[in-house]
C-alpha cells in the first residue's frame, strides 16, 4: 500500500511538469498519452515480444552466473589455493562495469543474444561469487561439529548442512545478481541487440522522438523488475530462510 | 570393567601469549551406565576435556578408550549435546533434526522417522515433531538436542552445560527430565557443569577440576537414592563438600 502511495505521488509530480507547458509535449508526454501507447503496444503483442526477449536474455545470463558463482564461491570457501588464485581476479574484474564489455563481446560474438547474455552473466556473477563465498565461510561451526559427530561427511555434509546453512547468503546473492542483471540487460540491448528487447525499443524510439514509447518501455522494465524482486524472491525467502527463522521480517 | 577410560590426557593451547596448558595429566574412568559429572569454574578445562572425549580436539598426550577401544576423531559411538541452543539445524523440523544421525547412517526414511518420533516422545516433545527450532523455547530446543544425540543409539552421551543458558525453573524441570531419560536409556553420561547443585542432583560421581592447568582436584561419589531431594540435609552436605573443594584452591593461590 505504501509503495502505491509513493508511486502515485511521483506520478503526480511528473504530470504537473508534463502539463506545465515548459517542454514540448512530444518530449515530455503526459501520463495518459504514455498509458495509451503502452496499452496499444500491449494489445498488439509487441511489448510482450520485447519483454520476452529481454527476460530470456536475463535468465540465460543469470542462470549461467548463478551456476558459475555458486560453484566458484563454494570452491573458494573450501580451498585455500582456489581462494588465493581467484580472489585477485575477482577484485580486478568486479569494478569494471559490465557494459564496458559490451563492445568487446560484440566484436567477438557479433550483435545479438550471445553478446547480451555475456554482459548479463558478467554483471550477475560477482554478487553470486562473493555471497556464496562469504556464506560458506560464515556457517555456524556448531552445526559442522554436530553434523560431524552424527557421521556427516563429504557430499552429505555439503548438501545437507553447508548448502542450507549458506542459503540466506545465496538468496541475497541471487537478489543482487538479478538486480544487476536486469540493469545490465537493458543497457546491453541498446548496444548489442537488434530488433528485439526492451532496451532496444528505448534506443530505437530515440531515433523517432517517440518519448511515449520510451516511457512505456521504462514502465514495463520497472514493473517486471519490481514483480520479480517482490514476488519471486520474496516468495523464495518466505518458503526457505524466513520459514526456518534464519532471516526474520523487520518489526513494524 | 570400565566403559570410558581417560589415561593421562594433556592438551596445550597455543595462544598469542605462549603455550597455555588446557588440561594436564587427567585420568579417570567410568563404569557402564554411570552418570559422571565434571564440575569446575570457567577455564578449568572441563569443556576442553569433553571436546577431547568427543574427538573434536586431539590431546598432546594420553589416550581415550571407549569400550576398550582407543578412539581418535569423532564417531557415532558418542552423542553430543552442546550448551548453545543454536546447535539445532534451523532448516530442519524437530523430527528432521532428531533423524539426522540415522539419515547419515543410511536408515530408511520411514524407519528413522519412527525412531525419531520415539526419541521425541522420550523428551515429551512428540507434539512438536513438525515445528522448526525457532518456534521452540530454549528448553524445548535443548530437549530436541538430547533426543537428537540419543536417536542413533550411541553408547555414550556427552553433555556440555546443556542447561546453563536456561532460566532456573526450566533448568530444574530439565534436570528431572534428564534423570528420567537416563534411567530409561541407561547410557553412560559425561556431563560438564559449573553448577554444583546440578551435579549432586544428576551424578553417580562428581569429578572436581581446578584451573591453571586443568587438573582433577577430587572425586566425590554421590550416594543418594533417586529421585533426589535437593532440599534434604544430605543433598546440601554434598553441595557443601563440592564447594569446599572448589574454593580451597582459590585460597591456596
Amino acid at each position: 500500500m505504501k509503495a502505491i502511495l509513493s508511486i502515485l505521488a511521483a506520478a503526480a509530480v511528473y504530470e504537473v511538469v508534463a502539463r506545465g507547458g515548459w517542454f514540448a509535449a512530444a518530449l515530455v508526454p503526459t501520463l495518459p498519452a504514455v498509458a495509451r501507447t503502452l496499452w496499444a503496444m500491449l494489445a498488439d503483442g509487441t511489448m510482450a515480444g520485447h519483454a520476452l526477449s529481454t527476460l530470456y536474455r536475463v535468465f540465460a545470463g543469470l542462470a549461467l552466473a548463478a551456476s558459475f558463482g555458486l560453484v566458484l564461491g563454494f570452491l573458494m570457501a573450501r580451498s585455500r589455493a582456489v581462494e588465493r588464485f581467484f580472489l585477485p581476479l575477482v577484485s580486478v574484474l568486479m569494478p569494471i562495469p559490465s557494459l564496458a564489455w559490451a563492445p568487446v563481446f560484440i566484436l567477438w560474438f557479433g550483435l545479438g543474444d550471445t553478446a547480451t547474455v555475456l554482459v548479463v552473466f558478467y554483471a550477475a556473477s560477482f554478487p553470486m561469487i562473493l555471497n556464496t563465498w562469504t556464506g560458506a565461510r560464515a556457517v555456524n561451526p556448531l552445526w559442522l561439529r554436530a553434523a560431524g559427530a552424527m557421521g556427516a561427511r563429504g557430499a552429505e555434509l555439503f548438501w545437507k548442512v553447508i548448502v542450507p546453512a549458506t542459503s540466506p547468503f545465496v538468496i541475497t546473492g541471487l537478489r543482487l545478481a538479478f538486480q544487476r542483471a536486469w540493469i545490465a540487460v537493458v543497457g546491453a540491448e541498446m548496444l548489442a541487440a537488434s530488433d528485439f528487447g526492451l532496451g532496444w525499443v528505448i534506443f530505437d524510439a530515440k531515433e523517432f522522438l517517440n518519448a511515449d514509447v520510451m516511457l512505456a518501455s521504462l514502465a514495463v522494465i520497472g514493473a517486471i523488475g519490481f514483480a520479480f524482486e517482490r514476488l519471486a524472491f520474496g516468495a523464495l525467502e518466505r518458503a526457505t530462510v524466513m520459514r526456518w527463522g534464519m532471516v526474520r521480517a523487520a518489526k513494524a | 570393567m570400565h566403559h570410558i577410560e581417560i589415561r593421562n590426557v594433556t592438551l596445550v593451547y597455543d595462544t598469542p601469549n605462549g603455550r597455555v596448558p588446557g588440561v594436564r595429566g587427567v585420568s579417570f574412568a567410568t563404569a557402564p551406565s554411570e552418570f559422571l559429572c565434571i564440575v569446575g569454574p570457567s577455564g578449568c578445562g572441563k569443556t576442553t576435556l569433553l571436546n577431547i572425549i568427543a574427538g573434536f580436539l586431539a590431546p598432546a598426550e594420553g589416550e581415550i578408550r571407549i569400550g576398550g577401544k582407543a578412539v581418535t576423531g569423532y564417531g557415532l559411538d558418542r552423542g553430543i549435546v552442546f550448551q548453545d541452543f543454536a546447535q539445532l539445524f534451523p532448516w530442519r523440523t524437530a523430527l528432521g533434526n532428531v533423524a539426522f544421525g540415522l539419515e547419515m547412517k543410511g536408515v530408511p526414511k520411514a524407519e528413522r522417522e519412527a525412531i525419531a518420533l520415539e526419541q521425541l516422545r522420550l523428551v515429551k516433545l512428540e507434539k512438536f515433531a513438525g515445528a522448526y527450532p525457532h518456534h521452540l523455547s530454549g528448553g524445548m530446543q535443548q530437549r530436541v538436542a538430547i533426543a537428537r544425540a540419543l536417536a542413533y543409539n550411541p553408547a555414550v552421551l556427552l553433555m556440555d552445560e546443556p542447561f546453563a543458558a536456561l532460566d532456573a525453573l526450566t533448568r530444574d524441570e530439565m534436570q528431572r527430565l534428564l534423570a528420567e531419560v537416563w534411567r530409561a536409556t541407561r547410557k553412560t553420561v559425561v556431563y560438564v557443569t559449573h553448577n554444583v547443585a546440578e551435579a549432586v542432583y544428576l551424578a553417580d560421581r562428581v569429578i572436581v577440576m581446578t584451573p591453571h592447568p586443568g587438573t582433577i582436584k577430587a572425586e566425590v561419589p554421590i550416594r543418594l537414592p533417586r529421585p533426589r531431594d535437593p532440599l534434604s540435609v544430605e543433598f546440601l552436605d554434598y553441595q557443601k563438600q563440592l564447594l569446599r573443594h572448589l574454593t580451597q584452591k582459590e585460597e591456596a593461590r
